[in-house]
């Protein structure tokens, strides 16, 4: 199979400072300076960012949808992991 | 004498922005690719943004009553006094983005200058418009050392590119009565004396593209007397159309 000269890269852009970065889509381009220019083209037209990430989508090794069952359903049943049976103090205010 | 200089001045310098802008935007639609279809765009706005501005300020200059509309839209071939480089059919993408960067590299210094000009509103303009021509420089400027330095069919389109467009390189560095009355009043650098910061940007892109500098033969004039080549008709029957055609006709 040929080479692909121009890969897929997955774009993540931190809106502002204190927050994390965000995977908003992807872009094509031939190396790593191509595909920052083109995230930069693509997704900050509108003042949505102060950093941007690409990384090769080839890099990204997903979970099998197949294995959604078994990897998601047992936690559907364990509510007492959520933090939300404790009575706060209101002096503690927002958390 | 000053104000007219300071008119033909900030009218040539529009003028160069929105033709440009407007061959850029020709690509809309067309792009070898999605990403370029918005990057090029991208530049386009940029650039009749920079065009916008500079026609308002024209417009208060000459104090007759006349908008930027006026200016961009319902002024004769003759009256244009850009480039011819920005005039140029954009060929295919290599000559685009050749054209862009060799724009860009010029227009670089110039902002950076202006920045500073002893006229306030240039120097607000200046201030922003640096930043975006830094981005065209960066874009366009990677897209030739890819192409030069890409496959043998991109290396022959780039190095045709270069050719073609080496007889409009000269023309932005001349000096006549209104760049001279800029630089006496503090306004704006002498063009010739940008010279050689283009070359340095010009040089270092091209020595990682594999791109010999050009030699023209001889250099093509006449844009900033009004004396534009053949496709200027054409680009302004495009762009003036739908003044021509619903005269006042707004968003």
């Amino acid at each position: 199979m040929a080479k692909n000269e121009i890969p897929l890269w997955e774009v993540f852009i931190r809106p502002r400072n204190g927050l994390s970065h965000k995977h908003c889509g992807s872009v094509h381009a031939a190396d790593e300076v191509m595909a920052l220019n083109a995230a930069r083209d693509v997704y900050t037209r509108r003042g949505e960012g102060v950093s941007i990430w690409v990384v090769p989508s080839a890099a990204i090794t997903a979970s099998d949808p197949e294995h959604k069952d078994e990897n998601f359903e047992p936690a559907a049943s364990k509510v007492y992991r959520h933090p939300t049976f404790y009575k706060i103090p209101d002096e503690v205010g927002h958390m | 004498m000053a104000k007219d200089a300071l008119l033909a001045f900030v009218v040539r310098l529009a003028d160069d922005h929105l033709i440009l802008g407007h061959r850029l935007s020709e690509w809309c639609g067309h792009a070898p690719m999605l990403e370029e279809d918005l990057a090029m765009p991208n530049m386009a706005l940029d650039l009749i943004g920079q065009a916008r501005a500079l026609y308002q300020y024209a417009a208060d200059i000459e104090g007759r009553g006349r908008t930027e509309d006026d200016f961009a839209y319902l002024r004769r071939e003759r009256e244009y006094t850009n480039c011819l480089m920005v005039e140029r059919p954009n060929g295919d993408f290599a000559h685009t983005m050749l054209r862009q960067l060799t724009f860009a590299a010029f227009m670089e210094p110039m902002w950076r200058a202006m920045a500073t000009s002893k006229d306030e509103t240039l120097a607000g303009i200046a201030a922003k418009a640096v930043k975006e021509v830094a981005y065209h420089i960066r874009h366009a400027g990677e897209w030739v050392i890819r192409l030069g330095d890409g496959t043998e069919e991109s290396s022959a389109r780039m190095k045709q590119a270069v050719e073609d467009l080496a007889p409009y390189v000269d023309e932005v560095f001349d000096a006549d009565d209104v760049t001279r009355a800029m630089v006496e009043a503090g306004i704006a650098p002498d063009p010739a004396a940008l010279r050689q910061s283009f070359d340095r940007t010009m040089a270092t892109i091209f020595a990682e593209a594999f791109l010999d500098m050009p030699t023209a033969p001889f250099a093509q004039r006449g844009g900033r007397d009004g004396r534009h080549g053949e496709a200027m008709g054409y680009l302004l029957a495009d762009l003036q159309y739908m003044q021509r055609t619903f005269p006042g006709a707004v968003w």
